[in-house]
């Protein structure tokens, strides 16, 4: 009787032990060490206990180098222009086919297909039609009459042709989800508008918008975060180049650790991206914490009504 | 009911035709050039006409090298995800059932954790790995990041699983003597069966598409397909048919995924934004 009671009371630690000690040594304590790291002058080949401490040295260094503000600057470009063109591509294709559809479920499976599949197969096939010799893409204009385009050579277009493979892999998100949030409206806002003679637009913009933003909001936010990680489909596309026309943060990650052998600074350069990420994060979380707040108090008065 | 007339309807079904083409559009394109001969490929006549070949298949499956590459791919994925599975189920059931900490603090480490980008895990996760652990260079190392990268978001999912087991069941079991170890695995395990596939399905895909946390960890022996495709590209004279085929292997069983659970994997993908 005892050991059972001693086994209850043990259970709930039993149960997280694992993950808990996996997350401990194998997610928290790498977070640590970078951020212990970073204030380091710390390079490949000798061991971290032999590097020295060069307080915000790593960090002064890298904002006063002009090409971590251009990599800066391209990561912060591919966020914004993707998120932006991908909700408004998306929500707007949502308000287009919104509809009972037969076969949804067949449609929704294939819209899906491109982002199940490995970023790097993406990075790959895009590489492909991007050939300036027999890449589909330019084949497809030349046919037409068109210049062909320096797609992945030339730096003016190699961040389009980069945000152009990330809006055909994740429009499809953005569009599964608002069409979802515009099947899911109360029937009765909608009516009542349209009794009162709001034409198709008037309804789009002053109900349906207001009442799928939650919706929205959140997914956008989900969307940058996830442009912020983006990594595999660039570095197999451009590994980064011409020059540092697609040297996004994660790619440039990598490379001041593996190609050039600045541990330190790398870390401090992941400290920098891992800052921006959970800002980004953590007004996420808050904001979905309000918006539940506010509806169950809606919900609350209207029952008490 | 809204009636649709005949024309809405034909242009309704002509833009969602053509989303799809758009969308299977370049997955196509690689599966004809995974079955083309080097000359088709840089024939200038036509995409869609060639005589298919499984050449570049054979030559792959015939390899050794790409053969064991495929296998690291499948061990580390299989591996990582039975047991993201098993300690993920039992932590979310710890944290739903004897409220250990607040809700709001769970959901938001969780997110956070989740959130982490792989690329700021690489400098540390390497130093670590090659200088403290022992375990640069090795399968087993590669599972250990996946199962933690993946846990945070399996966690998540499942609780919300978890949540909704009618506490009386629970109740029931216990009143026939069951304790905490059989009613989890023999009353609320079956129960969550659904949550449990969705969970497989993404932690799955991700230890098995993964890339980054892969170069930096593996070598000559021990690498994944993803790692070896990178490499494959960087030669001046790329073999498009062969590595195609090689990009075909990877994206075939997210593929099969997809069309088996499509319902459970958009459930997934939509929960971070529907539900906090």
């Amino acid at each position: 009787m005892i050991s059972s009671r001693i086994l209850n009371r043990a259970t709930p630690y039993l149960f997280l032990a694992p993950a808990g000690i996996v997350l401990i040594f194998a997610l928290l304590y790498p977070i640590g060490y970078l951020t212990v790291a970073s204030f380091f002058d710390w390079r490949m080949g000798s061991p971290f206990a032999d590097s020295t401490f060069a307080g915000l040295g790593n960090y002064t260094w890298i904002l006063n180098d002009p090409s971590f503000r251009e990599s800066f600057m391209v990561t912060i470009t591919f966020a914004f222009v993707v998120v932006v063109l991908e909700m408004l591509l998306g929500v707007g294709l949502a308000f287009m086919l919104e509809r009972p559809i037969k076969g949804m479920s067949v449609f929704r499976t294939i819209f899906i297909l491109p982002m199940m599949i490995a970023p790097i197969v993406v990075g790959l096939i895009w590489r492909y039609m991007y050939n300036p010799q027999f890449g589909i893409i330019n084949k497809t204009l030349k046919k037409w009459g068109f210049e062909s385009i320096p797609w992945l050579s030339s730096p003016d277009w190699a961040l389009p042709s980069v945000i152009i493979a990330d809006i055909w892999q994740w429009t499809p998100f953005i569009f599964i989800l608002s069409l979802a949030a515009l099947q899911s409206l109360p029937k009765s806002a909608l009516e009542a508008a349209r009794i009162d003679g709001a034409s198709g637009w008037q309804q789009i913009i002053y109900i349906k918008i207001p009442l799928m933003m939650p919706v929205l909001v959140v997914a956008a936010l989900l969307r940058m975060i996830d442009a912020f990680k983006v990594l595999e489909v660039i570095f197999i596309m451009t590994n980064g180049g011409p020059g540092l026309s697609t040297e996004i943060l994660s790619l440039r990650i990598y490379k001041t650790a593996f190609v050039s052998w600045e541990l330190g600074r790398a870390a401090a350069l992941s400290n920098i991206l891992l800052a921006i990420v959970m800002v980004i994060t953590i007004a996420m979380f808050f904001y979905t914490k309000i918006r539940d707040a506010r509806l169950a108090r809606i919900q609350a008065d209207a029952e008490n009504y | 009911m809204k009636q649709y007339s005949r024309i809405n309807t034909t242009i309704f079904y002509t833009i969602l035709l053509f989303l799809c083409m758009l969308s299977l559009g370049p997955i196509i394109l690689m599966l004809l050039t995974s079955l083309k001969l080097k000359v088709d490929i840089f024939n200038d006549v036509s995409t869609f006409i060639f005589m298919p070949t499984l050449k570049n298949y054979s030559s792959v499956v015939t390899d050794p090298s790409l053969m064991r590459y495929l296998w690291n791919s499948l061990y580390v994925g299989l591996i990582s995800t039975v047991l993201t599975l098993v300690m993920g189920c039992m932590a979310a059931y710890a944290i739903v059932r004897f409220r250990f900490m607040g809700r709001d603090v769970v959901s938001l480490t969780t997110l956070l954790m989740r959130m982490v980008p792989p690329a700021v895990l690489t400098v540390p996760v390497f130093a670590i790995w090659t200088f403290q652990y022992n375990l640069s260079n090795n399968l087993h190392g590669l599972i250990l990041v996946y199962v933690a990268i993946n846990l945070p978001f399996v966690i998540w999912i499942l609780q919300s699983f978890i949540q909704q087991v009618p506490i009386q069941l629970e109740e029931a079991a216990r009143v026939d003597g069951a304790n905490p170890f059989q009613i989890f695995f023999l009353v609320v395990l079956p129960v969550i069966k659904p949550g449990l596939a969705a969970a497989a399905i993404f932690t799955f895909r991700i230890a098995w598409n993964e890339f980054i946390l892969a170069l930096i960890l593996t070598n000559r022996a021990t690498r994944t397909t993803p790692v070896n495709i990178s490499l494959f590209l960087t030669e001046h004279n790329i073999d498009w048919g062969q590595i195609m085929a090689m990009g075909m292997l990877i994206a075939i069983p997210p593929i099969i995924f997809t069309f088996v659970a499509s319902k459970q994997i958009i459930t997934g993908m939509t929960a971070g934004a529907v539900k906090g």
